[in-house]
């Protein structure tokens, strides 16, 4: 599963957006009344996510979301320099914590990246690597989550300081697209229309007709529709 | 703006963004903390924060206000913390511009982790750099200042 695109913290290649569904501008994304032209409501809110997967599969949100122990940085992923560590809380360990380097804001001549409380998500909190699928279901696992309802989920992405650093990263890194307010705007519909999960990838298969136009990607779905960047 | 360097109040003129670095070398005359690359990458400028390790070229004062600072000059009098007298012992230092930031960073490890391993030590001092390379004698030394 964490092969080395994962690794890299990239998130899938776009496929080609089904006919008829609406496109987002590069670094912009999809409101919920966008998606309003899909009339089944699970494949909707199943649209609905894969448009927010665009912001938690991007490298500003998963390169603090890795399954080790070691924050990435940049548009590639690349291992934390210098090299730290998560630590016991989460905020790195002890004469190398986090906030030793990061403050509350960025550091535009130092070019680090800052926001109030900055650490990692927890351990149970894996995002590298994986597709808005998993990506889905995890956070609709509480033991996933923090312990979050969807409402606490809606309001974390809404609200959290360290989830608005992802707009504003600063120096020259790419924002995550949208805006926090579009985000929000787009969980809750989600939640809304039933907080449905994109279907899973396709298991691999040695079988030629596994490629066949029939079977479904998470993201090639019509009721999952990918968008242009 | 107030903060507390060493024990010692000072009221200095200061803006809220400027770092503590400047703070402490320029505007107080305490030039034993380090300016090395100003991007919190080589630990050259580290001081304690509340007895937290900080890398005070990236410190704002907004942050470090109304705090206790220490630095080099006040983690011990005399020179007399064991981690000093280790380093002295060991002869550590080379060229010797990194080592307040070295020694800094190894007393607040050892005052969370007094005992630490040989991979405690490592992680923790994994962002201080020494041009000289004198990486093995430093963490002998923090071992010794450790004790048995």
């Amino acid at each position: 599963m964490l092969g080395l695109a994962a690794c890299a913290g990239r998130p899938p290649a776009a496929p080609v957006p089904p006919p008829g569904l609406p496109t987002a501008a590069p670094g912009q994304l999809l409101a919920p009344a966008q998606l309003a032209v899909i009339a089944d409501r699970t494949a909707r809110s199943q649209a609905m996510f894969v448009e927010l997967g665009r912001v938690l599969t991007h490298p500003r949100c998963v390169n603090c979301h890795p399954p080790d122990d070691t924050p990435r940085q940049g548009e590639a992923g690349a291992l934390h320099d210098p090299p730290v560590l998560r630590g016991a809380d989460d905020r790195g360990i002890p004469a190398l914590g986090c906030t030793t380097c990061h403050q509350d804001r960025n550091a535009e001549l130092a070019r680090i990246p800052g926001a109030p409380d900055w650490h990692l998500a927890p351990r149970t909190m894996v995002w590298l690597g994986k597709t808005p699928a998993e990506i889905c279901v995890q956070l609709k696992d509480p033991a996933r989550n923090g312990g979050r309802t969807l409402a606490q989920v809606a309001d974390h992405l809404a609200h959290d300081a360290i989830v608005a650093w992802g707009w504003q990263p600063g120096a020259d890194r790419a924002p995550v697209p949208g805006t926090q307010a579009q985000a929000a705007a787009l969980v809750q519909a989600w939640i809304e229309t039933g907080a449905a999960c994109p279907a899973p990838p396709p298991a691999p298969s040695s079988s030629a007709s596994s490629s066949a136009p029939s079977a479904p990607t998470p993201h090639a779905s019509p009721v999952a529709p990918e968008v242009s960047r | 703006m107030k903060l507390t360097v060493n024990g010692v109040a000072h009221d200095v003129d200061a803006d809220d963004d400027m770092p503590l670095l400047w703070v402490l070398r320029d505007l107080i005359g305490l030039t034993g903390t380090k300016y090395g690359c100003g991007e919190a990458l080589c630990g050259a400028c580290t001081v304690h924060l509340e007895g937290r390790a900080v890398r005070s070229c990236v410190t704002p004062m907004r942050r470090a206000a109304g705090h206790a600072v220490t630095t080099i000059e006040g983690l011990s009098a005399g020179g007399t913390h064991p981690l000093q007298r280790a380093w002295v012992e060991l002869g550590v230092p080379q060229c010797g511009f990194c080592q307040a930031g070295q020694i800094m960073t190894a007393a607040a490890l050892l005052a969370e982790t007094p005992q630490p391993t040989d991979d405690d030590i490592d992680h923790a001092l994994a962002g201080n750099l020494c041009r000289c390379g004198t990486y093995l004698r430093i963490r002998a030394a923090v071992r010794k200042a450790a004790g048995p």
